[in-house]
């Protein structure tokens, strides 16, 4: 099986705070992978690194057969494999929902707008939100805007799909729509990536947990894994989140 | 001897041509600010610092001074003198760029991190994040200091009367040298400059004051 995300042995630092100290971990197609991991355990950068926001210092990372570590890597052709999702939402406030989904396919795909316009009610029917085309990002509630962020990736196609702590700003009650979401995509099959404190969904969904400690993989598994922790560090980790 | 229509007249006159000197220095210097304000947040270390520098000397030098160096100075250098007008509008356009360029980096700069990141995770080209993502929404930000700003072009303009070019000020000035009479003369004066900028103002505070409450 060829991997659709490989790191080898990473490293980056912050100044002089070493955050990834040699990770390494492969995904496969239609895997759906879970990093769980304390604050500052490095986690939301190696999700970052995946997706050249940041450079790394040392090691390999392949995505999609981008070489990712490659000082002439093509940004561009990358991020038309990968669709990112961040906590903070990011839509485009001066678009409305149904421009924030266009904007990409008509800019880099060169997509007529009626075209680009019909992908965009597909993708918004996908995460169930077709009647907010019009409306601005503003006037969504958080859980809906998320959604949008995950339509507007979802219209260039990816590859893969990273998703940074996407549900960290919502109430229970949102992120709950925001995780159907997620779990039917994974059930379509699309590659995730997902940087998550939520552990019943990562136990769940997941078919793979990466737990992370101190800028290094700790613990990889299954998400059974979380019931029956190997190491110390993954225990005192979930107890703490009880 | 007092103040006459005739008079009046050719303050009015003048008060045509601030307006004219103001439109030019406008104009002139949002071409050149804009471009120079691209260069202050270039990825290019080179052009950065070509623009800081440029905008720190500029900043740096009184306008007066400017002026001076553009009607007097060129001359030195073997062209011939240019006439006031010119000397005038050049010495504005440059002033005005230095002062517009920082106004719309500090806006451009404004526009959270987190637009250049998520249209950059799109595909997005650098210009189409510029053009797409980030201007429209520093422009919004940008209205209220810039129209603020024209309030000041308006008002240094006064300063191209030194190289003897009669906009409002000067106008004012000549009218006083014939009826001796300064405090009316200034007087009137100031009623037009005000008449001027305070529509400026007043439409700079109304914007300010949407850009507060509203998102659009």
């Amino acid at each position: 099986m060829s991997a659709v995300v490989s790191l080898s042995n990473v490293h980056k630092s912050f100044g002089a705070v070493k955050v990834l100290k040699g990770v390494s971990f492969d995904i496969g197609a239609s895997e759906v992978i879970a990093v769980i991991g304390a604050s500052g355990s490095g986690k939301s950068t190696a999700l970052r690194c995946i997706n050249a926001l940041e450079t790394i210092d040392s090691g390999e990372i392949l995505v999609c057969g981008h070489k990712v570590h490659d000082a002439a890597l093509d940004r561009r052709a990358l991020r038309r494999d990968v669709g990112i999702v961040f906590q903070s939402y990011n839509l485009f406030p001066h678009l409305t929902v149904a421009q924030n989904i266009m904007l990409a396919p008509s800019c880099v795909k060169n997509m007529g707008k009626a075209e680009a316009r019909a992908l965009a009610e597909q993708v918004l029917a996908k995460v169930g939100l077709l009647e907010k085309a019009d409306n601005y990002p503003e006037q969504l509630s958080g859980g809906q805007q998320q959604r949008v962020a995950i339509a507007r990736s979802l219209a260039m196609q990816p590859k893969l799909m990273l998703f940074d702590e996407v549900t960290s700003a919502l109430d229970p009650q949102l992120t709950g729509e925001v995780l159907r979401v997620m779990e039917d995509l994974a059930r379509a099959g699309m590659s995730m990536i997902l940087v998550t404190h939520e552990m019943a969904f990562a136990r769940k969904v997941a078919s793979k947990v990466i737990f992370m400690h101190q800028g290094k993989v700790w613990e990889t598994g299954p998400g059974a894994m979380l019931d029956n922790p190997q190491t110390k560090e993954l225990s005192e980790f979930l107890s703490n989140g009880l | 001897m007092s103040l006459t229509p005739v008079h009046i007249e050719f303050i009015a006159v003048g008060a045509l041509w601030t307006i004219g000197l103001s439109a030019v220095g406008f104009i002139g210097g949002s071409v050149l600010g804009f471009s120079m304000a691209l260069a202050r947040i270039s990825p290019s270390p080179l052009l950065r610092r070509l623009a800081s520098g440029y905008i720190q000397i500029v900043q740096g030098t009184p306008l007066l001074v400017t002026l001076f160096l553009f009607y007097f100075g060129l001359a030195v250098i073997g062209l011939d003198s240019l006439p006031a007008i010119v000397a005038a509008g050049l010495g504005l356009v440059i002033y005005s760029s230095a002062f517009l360029a920082e106004i719309w980096r500090g806006c451009l700069e404004s526009v959270p991190k987190t637009q250049w990141e998520a249209a950059e995770c799109l595909a997005l080209s650098r210009w189409q994040r510029m053009t797409r993502v980030i201007l429209p929404q520093a422009m919004r930000i940008a209205t209220a200091p810039t129209v603020g700003f024209l309030v000041q072009i308006v008002k240094n303009t006064s300063l191209a009367s030194v190289v003897g070019f009669v906009e409002l000020a000067q106008a004012g000035k000549l009218v006083n040298n014939t009826i001796f009479e300064p405090f009316t003369v200034f007087i009137v004066v100031a009623a037009f400059y005000f008449a001027i900028c305070y529509p400026l103002s007043a439409w700079s505070r109304s914007l300010e004051r949407k850009l507060n409450v509203g998102r659009r």
